[in-house]
């Protein structure tokens, strides 16, 4: 098959001992900033991007996708020993391995919890490797109103799919929009929203957005709540890791289970939070030790992480194929491609194979590596989180100071970065979504230029969205998702609903 | 995850649905300047098609309603939270970091990061952790020495050293 022969290629592509190298070191970053309180996936690739400036696109995307998956690893190490979520995700991991964490069972709950991680993984980028070639060919029969309808479904879906107010989530949305207004209108070259102000002549860049959101944002939330970390301390020793190998098979059903789930959220922009309390949710309904979750079943970690990872892992199918991130943390990769020159869509497939199919190799190899690296680093991350939170506090702050600085070397970057910190604090405290601002900041100038080349297209006849099957069908998706929380409103009255008991508790992420 | 409580009293600080409202104001406020702005642009169809304000603009009016929406729930909504927003020890555990985080940016562009980042950790250490100054001079020394290797000599980004320049004898 064509997309074996590709993947070979890919591998070739990747296996020098400097990609290699990178690898380590991004899954080591990675695991760090997952371990560390106030250092998400997303923000912790943000301040990492202006690292890889220099490297070669393939060596970047690779130690940015390997931050990647360290970062997903790394959220299950505080979650088990310090029943601390290092990232939302990693909440429901929470329920069942700190409780098998404290009676004793910390070596076996770490080994389930990153096993379990790498077959969710494993199964999203086999996904990945026979799907999206396929849609990007799909996709290449896309015109401008297509391509607008697929980002109207993205962000209809966040309306939709979100547990909160939904005009929380519009308004953060519109938010991402006009802040990825401001600065050159890239059609005409006139200057929008800058108020007379030079510097904000560059726009705001999202990369500053993401580190103030999520970086001091997380901080101050930490700093708010008054962390005190009491935990476990672990040691994997191969016996324990063979041991949990042995058993981890009778799960599988609950492993594909979870899978899907993942695969779907993470395709979807519904996210890998959702996923996993989604997947924790419906192994607790089905699972013959149901009653027992919560206690420190196995099977209540194999749940939450497999399709956490399936999730974050499948959101780079969208990025990869359409140039539509599932993730803010697969947008701020997406940024990384668009800083390299390279366009993300369908057309990546056709004329940058040799990047692709190297990403996607190392997705592979990265995980396998990302593997090794926790079973055999857990003591030392778990030592980390003992360092006080006077200590860890200041220097987040400094690195995500740096992070802003080296995006433009603009000192300015380094205000809006706080600036977007205190917006990051009130928005989470006041239930606002993150992602849907993050994801409009990124993609705002490419939905307004395809929304603005299919209004050209129709003389500003807005029907333009319906004028074939293709465009009206993605088009009538997304208007049922946008206004789904009405229908389900009206579907309630005419129908009384069963309570939903695997709810989301955020809203996307 | 644990958290310090301080449950002796009832919480007092401003309800958390009289923020919501504020932060639904400053959205609205926000929403009627991207119209207003514009508007001035253009939002209208010009002869070379959409003007340069025209997907502007319903940004903008989705920003003005979604922040009446918020503010109508937050003031009259039925489920309206009164709960504490953010009580005292809490806005002054936030704050103990957001206040000097400020100095920390402007010292940045007075000292450069490097200069800036070890006075910053130091004194947060000193101050707020209660560590000796020997503790907290070495770690910030320490900090800013691995930030060194891993930006300009292995990854080759050099940092703002602003006016002191303190690595002008190295040659970076």
């Amino acid at each position: 098959m064509d997309e074996i022969s590709a993947l070979v290629q890919g591998f070739s592509v990747i296996l020098t001992p400097m990609n290699i190298g990178l690898m380590f070191v991004g899954i080591i970053l990675g695991v760090l900033i997952g371990v560390l309180p106030g250092l998400g996936g997303a923000n912790g690739v943000a301040i990492l991007l202006p690292l890889t400036f220099t490297m070669s696109p393939t060596s970047a995307i690779i130690m940015l996708s390997c931050i990647y998956w360290g970062a997903l690893f790394g959220g299950a190490i505080t979650s088990i020993l310090f029943n601390i979520p290092g990232e939302p995700w990693s909440v429901a991991t929470t329920f069942d391995g700190y409780p098998m964490a404290q009676n004793g069972n910390a070596g076996a709950a770490l080994t389930t919890a990153f096993t379990s991680s790498f077959i969710g993984a494993l199964l999203a980028v086999i996904m990945i490797t026979f799907l999206a070639p396929l849609v990007a060919k799909f996709a290449l029969k896309f015109g401008s109103p297509e391509f607008f309808a697929v980002y109207l479904l993205t962000f209809c879906s966040f309306v939709g799919m979100g547990k909160g107010s939904p005009f929380k989530i519009l308004g953060s949305m519109a938010l991402g929009f006009a802040l990825a207004s401001v600065g050159m209108d890239t059609v005409t070259g006139q200057l929008r929203l800058t108020f007379g102000q030079a510097e904000l002549m560059r726009g705001f860049d999202f990369l500053i957005a993401v580190i103030g959101l999520f970086g001091i944002g997380e901080i101050l939330l930490s700093m708010e709540e008054g962390l005190k970390f009491s935990g476990k301390s672990a040691k994997i020793d191969p016996k324990i890791v063979l041991q949990t190998w042995k058993q981890l098979p009778q799960y599988w059903v609950t492993s594909l289970r979870s899978s899907l789930i993942g695969i779907w959220m993470g395709i979807t922009p519904g996210g890998a939070t959702p996923a996993s309390f989604m997947a924790y949710g419906l192994a607790k309904k089905m699972s013959k030790r149901g009653s027992k979750f919560g206690t420190g079943e196995a099977e209540g970690v194999v749940a939450p992480e497999t399709a956490a990872h399936a999730a974050g892992t499948s959101a780079l199918l969208p990025m990869l194929a359409l140039g539509i991130p599932g993730s803010p943390t697969a947008a701020v990769l997406l940024g990384g491609l668009l800083i390299w020159g390279l366009q993300p869509g369908p057309l990546l497939f056709v004329e940058q194979k040799d990047f692709v199919w190297g990403l996607i190799a190392s997705m592979y190899l990265g995980n396998i590596v990302g593997l090794i690296v926790v079973l055999s680093t857990v003591p030392l991350f778990a030592s980390i989180l003992r360092i006080p939170f006077s200590i860890i506090a200041p220097v987040i702050i400094v690195i995500c100071a740096i992070g802003a600085y080296t995006v433009h070397n603009a000192m300015l970057d380094i205000w809006f970065m706080l600036g977007f910190g205190v917006v990051g604090y009130l928005f989470k405290k006041l239930d606002y979504p993150l992602a849907p601002l993050v994801l409009a900041l990124v993609l705002g100038d490419k939905a307004e230029d395809s929304f603005r080349q299919a209004m050209l297209v129709s003389q500003g006849d807005v029907m333009i969205m319906f004028s074939n099957p293709l465009v009206g069908g993605i088009t009538t998706l997304a208007l049922v998702l946008l206004f789904w929380p009405l229908i389900s409103k009206v579907l309630a009255i005419v129908k009384p609903k069963k309570q939903d008991e695997f709810a989301v508790e955020r809203p996307v992420d | 995850m644990e958290h310090d409580e301080n449950s002796d009293g009832p919480r007092t600080g401003v309800a958390t649905n009289v923020v919501e409202a504020v932060v639904a104001l400053i959205l609205l406020a926000v929403g009627l300047v991207v119209i207003i702005e514009s508007q001035r642009l253009g939002s209208g169809w010009t002869s070379d098609g959409p003007g340069s304000g025209y997907f502007p603009f319903y940004i903008g009016v989705i920003i003005a309603i979604s922040g009446a929406g918020v503010l109508y729930q937050a003031l009259l909504g039925k489920d309206r939270n009164t709960e504490v927003f953010v009580d005292s020890v809490q806005l002054k555990r936030v704050l103990s970091v957001l206040l000097p985080a400020v100095v920390y940016v402007l010292g940045i562009s007075l000292l450069g990061l490097y200069v800036a980042s070890a006075v910053y950790i130091a004194l947060f250490m000193v101050l707020l952790g209660k560590y000796s100054w020997v503790k907290s001079v070495i770690a910030a020394l320490a900090v800013n020495t691995l930030f060194f290797f891993m930006f300009e000599v292995w990854f080759k980004v050099p940092l703002f050293k602003g006016a002191l320049d303190p690595l002008r004898f190295l040659g970076y």
